[in-house]
C-alpha cells in the first residue's frame, strides 16, 4: 500500500481549489446550522433513518435536483469552453474530466434518482397501498446510490476525477492509458450505486405484482404503475450486467486481471459490448417511467380517459422487449461488419413503431380534450415535438450506413441530448409540478412555472439544435476546442448563449421552490387538478400511512369515477382500524456509510483499510438478519383525528362522517 | 407490510403471512438478477476461453477426479438441503438442524477442495493475471464459490435463529429462501461442471 499523499488533493487549478474552499465552506455551514437550530435529532429521526416512502422519495428527489445542479454546471463549462474558437478556459484533460463526470452523473446520479424518487412517492399511493414491500430494504437502496453519489462526486477534488467518457471505453479505461486513480472512482463508486438501483427494481415489482389495492387487476393500473413495473423489470434484467462489468473493470485496473486489457489476450470490444447491453436498455429505464408521467399528465388535463390503454401496454413492453436486442448500434463503426450491423439497425429502427403508438396515442388524448395548460402540462405539450426530433434523428443514427457519416459528432451529442431532456428532464419538472401538491400540501407557484418553463425549453432547443448542424459539418464530440477557420464559431456561440437562457430556467425553478415554500396557498384541496387516479384519493401532503382505509377499485381512473360516482369518498369512524407500520432503522443509512468508506479505501487502493471497512457490511447483515422487530400500531383513535381535521376542511371532495 | 396471517393452515408455514409471500417472490426475482449475472460471466469466460496468451490451457491445469468430488460434495449437499426443507415442512425442528448442518458440512468440504483446487491453479502458473482466459476462469468460479461461502455463513446465522425461535413463520421463510439459494448455487455449478471443465477437457 502506498499512499502518494501529494496526489491525495487535486491542486494546482484555481477553479477546483474554488470548488474545493466552497465545499467545505458548505458543509461547516451546513453542521452550524444544524446545530444552531437544533435539529440534529429531528434529521436523524426523520429522515435518515426512516422507511416510509414518501419521504425516501423525497430524499431522492432533493439529491437529484442537487446533481442535475453540479451536471449543469459541467454541461455549461464545457459550453463556455467551446463558445469561441480557441478557448483556453478548460484544457483538453479538464475538458475530458468534465464530460465524463457530466455524462456519468446525469444518467446516473441525476435521472435515475429523479425518477425513482417520484416512483417511490407514487407508486405504492397509486396502487392504493401503504408502503412498498420491503420498506427497509428501501432506505438501503436510497442510501447505496447517495453512497455511490457522493465518492463520485468528491472526485474532482480527492484523487482526481475519471477521464475516459461516461462510456469509459478500454483500452482507454485501462490502467495502461489511464494510471490515475480518477477511473477507480468510476468502477467503484457507480457499482455501489448499481447495487441499490437493482434493489428498488426488485422492491418496485414486488410491490406492484402484490399490493395492489381490491379491485386493481393489473389492466386497471395507472399508466405510470404500468411503466414502473415493466421499467423494474429492465432493471433487473439489465443491471447485473453492469455489475459484471465494473467489477471486471475493477479487477483489471486494480489487480492486473486480463478481461479488457489487450494484453494477455484481454478484449476491449467486450467492454463495449457489455456496457451497452446494460447501457441501451438504462436509457429506456430513464424514458419508460417519463412516458408513464406524461400519460397521467395528458389525461388527467385533457380531462379524458387516456387514449389506447392497452396499446400503451404492448407498446411499453415491446420496446422493453426491443432495448436488449439493439446495443451495437453504439458501434456500428467498431468492426462488426455489415451483417450485423444491419439486424441491429432493423432492431432499432423497430423501436420508432411503439414509440409512435405512444406518441399518438398521446395525441389521440388530447384530441376534442377541453385543456387545461397548466404547467405539468405545459411540459407535455412540449415534450411531444422536441422528442420527435430526438426520436427522428435516431432513426438516422440507426442507419448503419449512414452513421459512418456522422457518428461520434456532435450530432449524436444533439440528438441524445434531444431525448434524455424532453424525456427525462421535462418528465421530472411535468412531475413535480403534477405531484407537488401531493408531496408538501402546496403548489409550485404557476406564473414563475411558466417563466421557467419558456426558458427552459427555448434556451434547451438553442443549445442543442445548433450542434445537429455543428455535427452535420463535422464537429467531433469530445474535443475541447477547434480552429477559428473551421467555421464552427458562430453555431457554438449560438449553443453557448442558449445554454445560459437554460441555466437561467432552471434558477427560475430553484427560485419557484422557494418561493412556493414561503409564500404558496397552503389552503387547498386535496385534489387541485381534478385528477384521476388514487394517489389522489387521500390527504396531501400524506399522512404516514397514506390511507385509513384500503380504496377500491372498479375501474380504470379509478379515482374520477369515485368522484362521478360519488362512491367510496367518506369514510366513518367506525371503519377505521389500528394501522400496523414498519419501524425506523438506522442500518440502511449505516450501510450507507460503511460502503462509502469502504469504496474510498479501494478507490485509493489501499486494501487493508479496504477489508477492514467492509467487515462493517456483514456486521450490518448479521444485525439485520437478527432484528425481528416488526413495527408498531397507530391507534384507531389517532387515525380518526387526522382523517376527520383533512376531510372538514371546505372544499373538500373527500369527507368525514360519524 | 403487516405481518398478519392468513390463518389457512393448509399452506406451509413459511407462505403463512403476506410479508413472508412477498419475500419468498422478491427472492425469486433476486435469484432472476443472479442468472443474469452467472449468464453474463459464462459468457464473458465463453468469449476469452480460448486466449491463453501462450500461458496454460484448461487442458494443463484441470484435475478431472478433484472436480468430481467436488461435483458430487456439491449435488449431495442440494440433496441434504432438499431433506432439510421436507423435515421442516413436517415440523420437526430437529430433522431440520440435522440435515442443515450436514449441508453446511458439505459445502464447506466442497469449499475446501475448491480453494486447494486455485493454490493448484496458481502453483501451476495460472493465477488473474496470467492470461485473459485465467482471469475469466478464476472469477467465474471464485464468483461461485464466494457465493457459496456467503451461503454458509448465512444458514449458520438462521441455524442459531431457529435454534432460539423454533420453527415460526418467521424462521420458516428464511429457511425456505435459503433452501432456493442452495439449490440455485448447485444449478449453476451443473452449468460450470458441463460448460468450463468437461467443454475444457474435451475441447
Ligand atoms: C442541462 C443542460 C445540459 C448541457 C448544457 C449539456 C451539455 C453537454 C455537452 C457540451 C456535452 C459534451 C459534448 C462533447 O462531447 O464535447 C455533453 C455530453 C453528455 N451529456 Fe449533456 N448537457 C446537458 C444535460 C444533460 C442531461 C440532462 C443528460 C442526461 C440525462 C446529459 C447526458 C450527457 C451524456 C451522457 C454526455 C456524454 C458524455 C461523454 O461524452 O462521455 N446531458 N452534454
Ligand atoms: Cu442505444
Amino acid at each position: 500500500m502506498n499512499i502518494k499523499w501529494d496526489e491525495f488533493f487535486v491542486t494546482g487549478d484555481p477553479l477546483i481549489l474554488g470548488a474545493q474552499i466552497s465545499i467545505v465552506l458548505t458543509m461547516v455551514g451546513i453542521i452550524a446550522l444544524l446545530t444552531y437550530l437544533k435539529r440534529w435529532t429531528w434529521l436523524w429521526r426523520e429522515w435518515l433513518t426512516t422507511v416510509d416512502h414518501k419521504r425516501i422519495g423525497i430524499m431522492y428527489i432533493l439529491s437529484g435536483v442537487v446533481m442535475f445542479f453540479r451536471g449543469g454546471i459541467d454541461g455549461l463549462m464545457m459550453k463556455a469552453q467551446t463558445a469561441v474558437p480557441e478557448n483556453e478556459f478548460l484544457n483538453a484533460q479538464h475538458y475530458n474530466e468534465v464530460f465524463t463526470t457530466h455524462g456519468v452523473i446525469m444518467i446516473l446520479f441525476m435521472a435515475m434518482p429523479l425518477l425513482i424518487g417520484i416512483m417511490n412517492v407514487i407508486i405504492p399511493l397509486q396502487i392504493g397501498a401503504r408502503d412498498v414491500a420491503f420498506p427497509q430494504l428501501n432506505a438501503l437502496s436510497f442510501w447505496l446510490f447517495f453512497s455511490g453519489a457522493m465518492l463520485f462526486n468528491i472526485s474532482f477534488v480527492i484523487g482526481g476525477s475519471p477521464d475516459a467518457g461516461w462510456t469509459s471505453y478500454f483500452p482507454m479505461a485501462g490502467k495502461e492509458f489511464s494510471p490515475s486513480i480518477g477511473n477507480n472512482y468510476y468502477a467503484i463508486a457507480i457499482q455501489i450505486a448499481g447495487i441499490g438501483t437493482l434493489i428498488s427494481g426488485i422492491n418496485f415489482i414486488v410491490t406492484i405484482l402484490k399490493m395492489r389495492t381490491k379491485g386493481m387487476t393489473l389492466m386497471k393500473m395507472p399508466m405510470f404503475s404500468w411503466t414502473t413495473l415493466i421499467t423494474s423489470i429492465i432493471i433487473v434484467a439489465a443491471f447485473p450486467i453492469f455489475t459484471v462489468a465494473l467489477a471486471l473493470m475493477t479487477f483489471d485496473r486494480l489487480f492486473g486481471a486480463h478481461f479488457f486489457t489487450v494484453s494477455g489476450g484481454g478484449m476491449d470490444m467486450l467492454w463495449a459490448n457489455l456496457f451497452w447491453l446494460w447501457g441501451h436498455p438504462e436509457v429506456y429505464i430513464v424514458v419508460l417511467p417519463a412516458f408513464g408521467i406524461f400519460s397521467e399528465i395528458v389525461s388527467t388535463f385533457s380531462r379524458k380517459r387516456l387514449f389506447g390503454y392497452t396499446s400503451m401496454v404492448i407498446a411499453v413492453a415491446g420496446i422493453a422487449f426491443l432495448s436488449m436486442l439493439v446495443w451495437v448500434h453504439h458501434f456500428y463503426t467498431m468492426g462488426s461488419g455489415p451483417a450485423v450491423n444491419s439486424v441491429f439497425s432493423l432492431t432499432t429502427m423497430l423501436i420508432a413503431v411503439p414509440t409512435g403508438i405512444k406518441m399518438f396515442n398521446w395525441l389521440f388524448t388530447m384530441r376534442k380534450g377541453r385543456i387545461n395548460f397548466s404547467t405539468p402540462m405545459l411540459w407535455t405539450l412540449a415534450f411531444i415535438p422536441c422528442f420527435l426530433i430526438g426520436g427522428t434523428t435516431g432513426v438516422m443514427l440507426a442507419m448503419a450506413a449512414a452513421d459512418f457519416q456522422y457518428h461520434n459528432t456532435l450530432f449524436l451529442v444533439a440528438h441524445f441530448h434531444y431525448t434524455l431532456i424532453p424525456g427525462v428532464v421535462f418528465a421530472v419538472f411535468a412531475a413535480l409540478y403534477y405531484w407537488w401538491p401531493k408531496m408538501f400540501g402546496h403548489k409550485l407557484n404557476e406564473k414563475i412555472g411558466k417563466w421557467h418553463f419558456w426558458l427552459f425549453v427555448i434556451g434547451f432547443n438553442f443549445t442543442f439544435f445548433p450542434m445537429f448542424f455543428l455535427g452535420l459539418d463535422g464537429a467531433v464530440r469530445r474535443s475541447f476546442t477547434y480552429s477559428a477557420e473551421s467555421g464552427y464559431g458562430p453555431l457554438f456561440l449560438l449553443s453557448a448563449i442558449g445554454s445560459a437562457v437554460l441555466a437561467i430556467g432552471f434558477a427560475m425553478f430553484v427560485y419557484n421552490i422557494y418561493w412556493s415554500i414561503r409564500h404558496a396557498d397552503r389552503n387547498i384541496s386535496s385534489d387541485p387538478w381534478d385528477a384521476r387516479t388514487l394517489e389522489w384519493a387521500t390527504a396531501s401532503p400524506v399522512q404516514d400511512y397514506n390511507f385509513a382505509k384500503l380504496p377500491e377499485v372498479k375501474t380504470l381512473d379509478a379515482f374520477w369515477h369515485m368522484k362521478k360516482d360519488n362512491e367510496g369518498l367518506t369514510i366513518e369512524d367506525k371503519e377505521i382500524k389500528d394501522i400496523h407500520m414498519p419501524n425506523n432503522s438506522g442500518i440502511p443509512f449505516f450501510m450507507g456509510v460503511v460502503f462509502t468508506v469502504a469504496g474510498f479505501f479501494l478507490v485509493f487502493e489501499w486494501y487493508i483499510p479496504a477489508a477492514i471497512a467492509s467487515l462493517g457490511i456483514f456486521a450490518g447483515l448479521i444485525i439485520r438478519s437478527f432484528d425481528y422487530n416488526d413495527g408498531h400500531h397507530i391507534h384507531a383513535e389517532d387515525v380518526r383525528k387526522v382523517e376527520r381535521k383533512w376531510r372538514n376542511r371546505k372544499g373538500e371532495v373527500h369527507k368525514h362522517v360519524g | 407490510m403487516s405481518a398478519n396471517l392468513t390463518a389457512s393452515s393448509d399452506l406451509p408455514l413459511e407462505y403463512q403471512s403476506e410479508q413472508s409471500k412477498m419475500n419468498i417472490l422478491g427472492f425469486w426475482i433476486f435469484l432472476g438478477a443472479e442468472i443474469v449475472l452467472f449468464a453474463t460471466l459464462f459468457g464473458v469466460y465463453g468469449v476469452l476461453a480460448e486466449r491463453h496468451a501462450g500461458g496454460p490451457t484448461q487442458q494443463d491445469i484441470f484435475v478431472i477426479k478433484d472436480v468430481l468430488i467436488q461435483t458430487v460434495l456439491l449435488l449431495t449437499s442440494s440433496f441434504t438441503c432438499g431433506i432439510a426443507i421436507f423435515e421442516m415442512r413436517r415440523n420437526r425442528l430437529k430433522g431440520l438442524i440435522t440435515w442443515l448442518v450436514i449441508t453446511l458440512l458439505l459445502g464447506g468440504g466442497f469449499l475446501f477442495m475448491e480453494i486447494n483446487e486455485f493454490i493448484h491453479y496458481v502453483h501451476e502458473g495460472a493465477a488473474l493475471q496470467t492470461s485473459a482466459f485465467t482471469s475469466s476462469l478464476l472469477v467465474l468460479l471464485g464468483t461461485h464459490g464466494a457465493h457459496v461461502a456467503l451461503g454458509i455463513g448465512w444458514a449458520i446465522l438462521i441455524i442459531m435463529q431457529l435454534l432460539k425461535r423454533g420453527l415460526t413463520t418467521e424462521t420458516t421463510r428464511k429457511t425456505f429462501i435459503i433452501g432456493l439459494y442452495w439449490h440455485f448455487l448447485d444449478v449453476v455449478w451443473i452449468f460450470i461442471f458441463t460448460f468450463v471443465y468437461l467443454e475444457g477437457l474435451v475441447g
